[in-house]
């Protein structure tokens, strides 16, 4: 009888063990999806708007659901952007200062991890008080200093920053790469040069290969905050150098001097400035499907903490 | 200077000199690029600035600029108190958010790499312009779809009902802003030991309990810097109303610059502030949970 009620409860336990975990994996779901939802909802609706025709745009019955898909939002939104020359210019002014940040900050990184230097703790103080200081304020006196030197509207205002380790969010990698290159063991570096090596072929041969998965988010996170900045590049090089967010922040100037403003059919709607979104942020989000691997892994073997 | 060149320097000198090249870089930069341009833009929020061919001129006004921001200007100081309000509102629900969220996904279950890119997806595409054309208007409208919980929101006193319409209205931004502080809280899930977790079931503690006595503790370091960080990209958010007028009001021709450089320090003076606080009230709670 006794053994006969160890196993009646035994048998609720699991049972109640069993309910728990399905609550439990049923309120995840749940608040994840939802959450997921109020993140996604914007998108959802300029991917369903953007194909909607005229009619079904004005027609307030349709929604969600329009009665046929027209790409004629998406020729008229890539011709205002003129997409492939922004697409091109963006590059430009993305791909080389991502490169150039991600080695730059690497040999900061390396210098402050494995040397012993008077003033270090300082620097470093440093280096975490740029990160709070505001992009307005530097932003007229470096206006002033590219103006001065005649390199306002050319790719230097990006690239020289970038270079000596003062680009966007530089503090986030160089603290990176502090951490990463401090917790590798010393017998690595003077093994090498024992073998003859020198202090830069060290960091060459020896340190970057071993931050590889930190050098890798560092150039996708570089290129992701350098596409998506627009405040500094309007003023720096926006005018002659268009890049793809800084045609869709002109957009509907450009579609009134391309397509008139007249007619009342031909007006900007929200099918195409949404179809213009959408084409924008493609770029990006094909990176991030191509190397969603790369940030899942290198996310968790670089050392994203800081101090 | 000559004995640098000589042989027989000792292993520290050989650090300090090698330290100091590699470092080099980053003060030529920070002294070009950052400190040079800060002191520029104080001495022109106190200056007039006139532009010559070639030339520019100061002219002392002392604190004309500041004054004229503070007391004269109609929309500074409405535009300075939106921003810090939605700092204030912004960084908490950020961080609760990201930390609950960062839970979440660190369990196992089907679905969870695509789930994960679904959270990153406004880290990527996160650019003034995408937001204006996506979130306005387009994001979920709270004041429609539950009319119910803005009217009893509404009927409180000014301190609740405020802020809290105010994240309702602003929470598909403010939940765009979420990306980076869910990856950070990620990684610092993972780096809590799971052999702690293994010794409280052995204790019998329950879930509740571990996370308050030990996943929360071990994650302060994550939430002071979830917290800085986020109070910084808010701040820093181009389409904020303050940003845009502290940019706009740059090429004011009878201003040039220099009122433009005087909002810009005070509304930074403000975010160190707020950061401040913020700080000393993470910190007071980290020493009181593991005490």
């Amino acid at each position: 009888m006794k053994q006969k009620n160890k196993n009646v409860k035994k048998h609720f336990k699991k049972l109640y063990a069993s309910r728990y975990i399905l609550l439990n994996r049923f309120t995840t779901y749940f608040v994840l999806i939802a959450a997921g939802f109020v993140y996604l909802y914007p998108m959802i609706y300029m991917i369903v708007c953007s194909v909607m025709s005229q009619n079904d745009l004005v027609d307030p019955s349709i929604t969600w659901v329009p009665t046929g898909i027209s790409f004629g939002n998406y020729l008229t939104a890539f011709e205002t952007l003129d997409f492939w020359k922004s697409v091109g210019n963006s590059f430009l002014m993305v791909i080389p200062t991502a490169i150039f940040q991600t080695f730059s900050t690497a040999f900061i990184g390396y210098g402050l991890a494995r040397f012993e230097f008077p003033f270090k703790k300082l620097w470093i103080v440093l280096i975490v008080a740029t990160f709070l200081l505001p992009v307005n304020i530097t932003l007229i006196p470096r206006y002033v200093l590219y103006n001065q030197y005649g390199i306002l509207n050319t790719v230097f205002p990006q690239y020289l920053p970038a270079l000596l380790g003062q680009g966007i969010k530089s503090t986030v990698f160089i603290l990176m790469y502090y951490m990463v290159f401090s917790s590798y063991p010393k017998a690595f570096d003077e093994a090498a040069a024992i073998d003859g090596a020198n202090r830069f072929k060290i960091f060459y041969k020896i340190a970057l290969p071993m931050g590889k998965s930190t050098s890798i988010l560092t150039v996708l996170f570089s290129i992701i905050w350098y596409w998506n900045e627009t405040e500094q590049s309007k003023l720096l090089f926006g005018n002659k150098i268009t890049t793809l967010p800084i045609q869709l922040e002109n957009f509907a100037e450009r579609y009134t001097a391309l397509y008139g403003n007249n007619d009342t059919f031909q007006r900007l709607n929200e099918s195409v400035s949404l179809a213009g979104t959408f084409l924008s942020i493609i770029p990006m989000l094909i990176l991030y499907v191509v190397f969603q691997r790369q940030f899942v892994e290198s996310i968790e073997r670089s050392g994203i903490t800081g101090e | 200077m000559k004995k640098a060149h000589k042989k027989g320097l000792t292993n520290i000198q050989r650090d300090i000199i090698s330290g100091y090249l590699f470092f080099l870089p980053w003060i030529i930069g920070f002294l070009v690029f950052t400190l040079y341009p800060m002191f520029f833009s104080v001495q022109m929020s106190f200056n007039e600035v006139t532009v010559r061919p070639g030339e520019i001129f100061l002219e002392w006004q002392a604190g004309k600029y500041y004054d004229y921001a503070w007391n004269v200007d109609t929309t500074f100081k409405l535009h300075l108190g939106n921003a810090i309000l939605f700092i204030c509102c912004a960084t908490p629900v950020v961080l609760v958010f990201a930390l609950i969220i960062a839970l979440l996904l660190n369990k196992e279950f089907a679905g969870r790499t695509f789930l994960r890119m679904v959270f990153f997806v406004p880290v990527i595409i996160m650019s003034g312009p995408v937001v204006t054309n996506l979130l306005s208007g387009h994001s979920l409208q709270f004041s429609e779809q539950l009319p119910s919980i803005y009217k009893l929101l509404q009927s409180m006193p000014e301190f609740i009902s405020k802020p809290s319409i105010f994240i309702l209205d602003e929470l598909a931004l403010i939940l765009w802003f979420c990306g980076v502080p869910i990856l950070i809280f990620m990684v610092g899930l993972q780096r809590v030991s799971p052999d702690i977790y293994e010794a409280a079931n052995i204790d019998g503690a329950g879930g509740w309990e571990k996370f308050w006595k030990i996943t929360l503790p071990h994650l302060v370091p994550m939430i002071i810097i979830n917290a800085v960080y986020t109070a910084v990209e808010v701040s820093n958010y181009s389409e904020l109303e303050i940003n845009q007028k502290i940019t706009g009001a740059m090429f004011d021709t009878t201003r040039l610059y220099s009122f433009s450089a005087a909002m810009s320090w005070i509304y930074f003076i403000c975010v160190l502030a707020v950061l401040l606080v913020l700080f000393l009230i993470i910190t007071w709670f980290g020493r009181r949970s593991r005490a």
